[in-house]
């Protein structure tokens, strides 16, 4: 308990992090209400837009402010040498280790949860006017509807999940500048090779075992049934990449010097 | 710095702008002793092409789509028994019905067409070829759809010509050699508003007319076919390119379409130099008759040229010709049919090795700043701009160098690769690769440039990366993984840093083709140079707000 109100207290004393936080739900909805805003289905055409799915881009960009910000409560510590005071006042690594996580992963849920409802709030409201209407087949994009309640609580989680793998792997990396290189790399390299890579048989393994493209799965909302994998299977999957990068990172804190 | 300065001998430059730039070679030499001395650096950099070959290579290996639409796959991987190469050396699809006569030496051709129509598959079901023996085609016209007169070097796929004809959506067009195309009268044809067309032969020289009422007439264009052959095809042809439509929705394209067939109807035919009274003879170039009677969907499959008179009546001076196909260079992307890729598939790397060079790009500064470095270095150079000129021309070579060694080895291997898993790879001359392996590494460079005058504007390493590598390859994933329509991610590709990406763009955007734009297939919405000069501005632009601050702020 000790752990956690002491990182609570380093976190809440410097200014980065809650412009981070704010960063996660100002530009989530702000790329979601550009999507959505830029998105229109004309009368007469066919438009295979999954409308919830739409609404939550802005995640893409979400999720980089989020791991950001997970990677900056420990890389900010080991470019300060202030890890080492931590360490003396905690030598139980393990639990300093764990109360990072458990505040990081609250904090990104509540500023997730924010960008979310804004992001489909958006769609809610300007979807229906863009031709994306119920009177043509469209769900319209609102909590009570199950797919998109879905959707939009596995993204609140998906925000989570990335924030925690990204901690894992600055744990290992400690470095600010390369853990950040390396959480953008794990984030945005694999949709870039699925863009390239276009053998089926290489396609549907990206897109079921790498973490952000199986973990986004839980956005889709039409079609489920044709996904390569399920989206909360997608969601475990990531949940898997996010374990083992807490566990290394855990590890490797444990086993090195600080 | 300026010990030397009195003996530098007079040359018209003033001796306090050789010690200017003698003190630089100085700044830039002991940056550079900086960037080598760092170990995680260099091996930033050595990652950085390892990760842009490796990635490449890896992208050229499984970039196998299968062959199309009733396309047999033949022994190996390879979908197609011929491929087509037009004059240019350009990969084309060139299958068209085509009713044929000889033309030896000079002569004339000269048509009324009265009628263009055209079917395509029914893909309201979702998909093109629908299950059963043949396609189930409704009727609709291509935008490129075309009927007319051609004069033909020979009748195998791939030989130059010179032809007149009337477009679904695009008027009359005179068009040769595949690549060329030159406009005539608009509107659409019809039996109220008939088009006459004509082709003279005058050696290699071949001119093209058209009219709207058979009396006064237009010359459209004149082409040169060098090596035209004495005796060459003269003749009507009709095709019609494949119908696609292509829906987006967020993780790809999905590509719905099948096969097309025009239908011209021609009248008042005549042709001077032929043998008199010589007999229209119809052959489907290159498997080119009507859907029903070909391979559906599958270009090219019947070889150097098919055989058969499907499609093709005449009676009483009324000819009526039906066919489907394209006369067109191939273009990458789902609407050709070919499993064709552009050189620039095997630079897919250079998107992952980019962020590892923004990471010692941006670190090159910052770290100063994380070590107190940075008041050592502006103590010993008080002109803080050269300071940060030195830092980014240093980080900015190095780039070059290391993505131009990267990205050659990637084009090199890659096609190899490409090539063994049955892809045609869209050959392209010589100087457009060496612009696109070139321009690859210039872009690169450019961009670690940026990320080097993010780390002086930021001075914080994650900040600088973030933004940079966010600006870079996000607009070009939402783009290309078309979370905007089509319209709106263009505009991504235009304005954001990632418009530098179109210097990969190989092949060009023929306006005769209808193609999809799309960074996925190597198709950027702005002109290789004109992207790369936008990311170039965002370079200067951060270049000269980093100069601005570090004059104006405390170290």
């Amino acid at each position: 308990m000790s752990a956690l109100h002491a990182e609570w207290t380093k976190l809440r004393t410097i200014a980065g992090p809650s412009w981070l936080l704010l960063g996660v739900a100002a530009l989530t909805i702000g790329v979601s209400v550009a999507a959505v805003g830029a998105t229109r289905c004309p009368a007469g055409t066919q438009c295979a837009v999954d409308p919830t799915k739409l609404s939550l881009t802005g995640i893409q960009i979400g999720q980089a402010v989020a791991a950001i910000l997970a990677t900056a409560t420990i890389c900010n510590e080991y470019s300060t040498g202030m890890i080492r005071v931590t360490f003396a006042a905690m030598p139980r690594r393990e639990l300093v280790f764990a109360a990072k996580a458990i505040l990081v992963a609250g904090l990104v849920l509540v500023a997730g949860a924010l960008a979310v409802l804004g992001s489909v709030l958006a769609g809610h409201l300007i979807l229906p006017g863009h031709g994306f209407s119920a009177a043509r087949g469209f769900h319209v994009v609102s909590l009570s509807y199950g797919p998109t309640l879905r959707a939009a609580a596995g993204s609140v989680l998906y925000l989570a999940l990335i924030a925690l793998l990204s901690l894992g792997i600055a744990a290992m990396v400690r470095d600010s500048a390369v853990s950040v290189g390396a959480v953008l790399g794990v984030l945005y390299v694999f949709p870039i090779l699925l863009v390239f890579v276009t053998d089926p048989t290489w396609h549907r393994r990206l897109e079921r075992w790498t973490p952000t493209l199986a973990g986004l799965n839980i956005q889709v909302t039409t079609g489920v049934r044709s996904l390569p994998i399920s989206p909360w299977g997608g969601l475990g999957v990531l949940a898997l990449w996010a374990c083992a990068a807490l566990l290394a990172g855990g590890t490797v804190l444990r086993l090195r010097d600080a | 710095m300026t010990v030397n300065a009195t003996s530098i001998p007079r040359t018209g430059v003033s001796t306090e702008t050789q010690a200017a730039l003698a003190g630089f070679g100085w700044l830039l030499r002991s940056e550079w002793t900086k960037f080598r001395s760092v170990r995680g650096w260099v091996i930033g950099m050595v990652v950085a092409a390892m990760l842009t070959v490796l990635v490449g290579l890896f992208a050229a290996a499984n970039s196998h789509i299968g062959c199309g639409n009733g396309v047999q796959q033949l022994s190996g991987k390879a979908c197609l028994p011929y491929i087509p190469y037009g004059p240019g050396g350009e990969v084309v699809s060139d299958s068209f019905n085509f009713a044929r006569q000889p033309l030896t030496g000079n002569g004339t051709i000269t048509v009324r067409v009265v009628s263009l129509t055209g079917e395509h598959a029914d893909i309201t079901n979702g998909h093109g070829a629908a299950a059963g023996p043949g396609p189930n085609l409704v009727p609709g016209l291509a935008a490129w759809s075309k009927a007319g007169i051609i004069i033909k070097d020979s009748l195998r796929q791939g030989s130059a010509y010179a032809a007149m004809m009337v477009t679904g959506a695009n008027g009359v067009r005179m068009q040769f050699n595949y690549t060329g195309d030159t406009p005539g009268l608009p509107g659409l044809v019809s039996a109220a508003n008939p088009r006459w067309l004509r082709l003279t032969r005058s050696g290699d020289t071949i001119t093209g007319y058209d009219s709207v009422d058979g009396t006064h007439w237009t010359r459209v264009g004149t082409v040169t076919l060098t090596g035209l052959p004495a005796t060459a095809q003269v003749g009507l042809f009709a095709t019609s390119p494949a119908y696609t439509v292509t829906s987006s929705s967020f993780g790809g394209d999905s590509n719905n379409g099948g096969p097309s067939q025009a239908t011209g109807v021609f009248d008042d035919v005549r042709v001077s130099g032929t043998a008199a009274g010589g007999k229209w003879a119809d052959v489907a170039v290159g498997g080119g008759g009507p859907v029903a009677s070909g391979p559906a969907g599958g270009p090219a499959a019947g070889g150097p040229a098919g055989s058969g008179s499907a499609g093709f009546t005449a009676a009483g001076g009324t000819y009526t010709l039906t066919g489907s196909g394209d006369i067109a260079p191939v273009t990458p992307g789902p609407g050709s049919g070919y499993p064709t890729v552009t050189i620039g598939q095997s630079l897919a790397g250079a998107f992952i090795g980019l962020i590892a060079i923004i990471v010692v790009a941006a670190m090159f500064f910052t770290a100063e700043y994380r070590r107190g470095l940075i008041r050592t270095t502006l103590t010993a150079t008080p002109r803080r701009g050269a300071v940060l000129a030195a830092k980014a021309i240093v980080a900015g070579a190095v780039t070059f160098v290391v993505g131009l060694v990267a990205g050659w080895v990637a084009i090199a291997v890659g096609g190899t690769l490409e090539t063994n898993s049955g892809q045609v790879v869209l050959p392209v001359p010589a100087l457009t690769e060496i612009r696109v392996v070139v321009g690859t590494a210039a872009m690169l460079a450019v961009a670690a440039v940026f990320a080097v005058a993010l780390g002086a504007v930021l001075r914080r390493s994650a900040a600088a990366i973030t933004i940079a590598v966010v600006t870079v390859v996000l607009p070009f994933l939402l783009a290309a993984l078309n979370v905007f329509p089509s319209g709106a991610g263009d505009w991504l590709l235009r304005l954001t840093p990632a418009a530098g990406l179109a210097i990969e763009q190989s092949v060009p955007n023929y306006p005769q083709v209808t193609s999809v734009i799309n960074p996925t297939i190597g198709y950027y919405p702005l002109s290789p140079f004109a992207g790369f000069a936008v990311l170039c501005a965002w370079a200067a632009a951060a270049l000269a707000l980093a100069g601005y601050l570090l004059r104006r702020r405390d170290a």
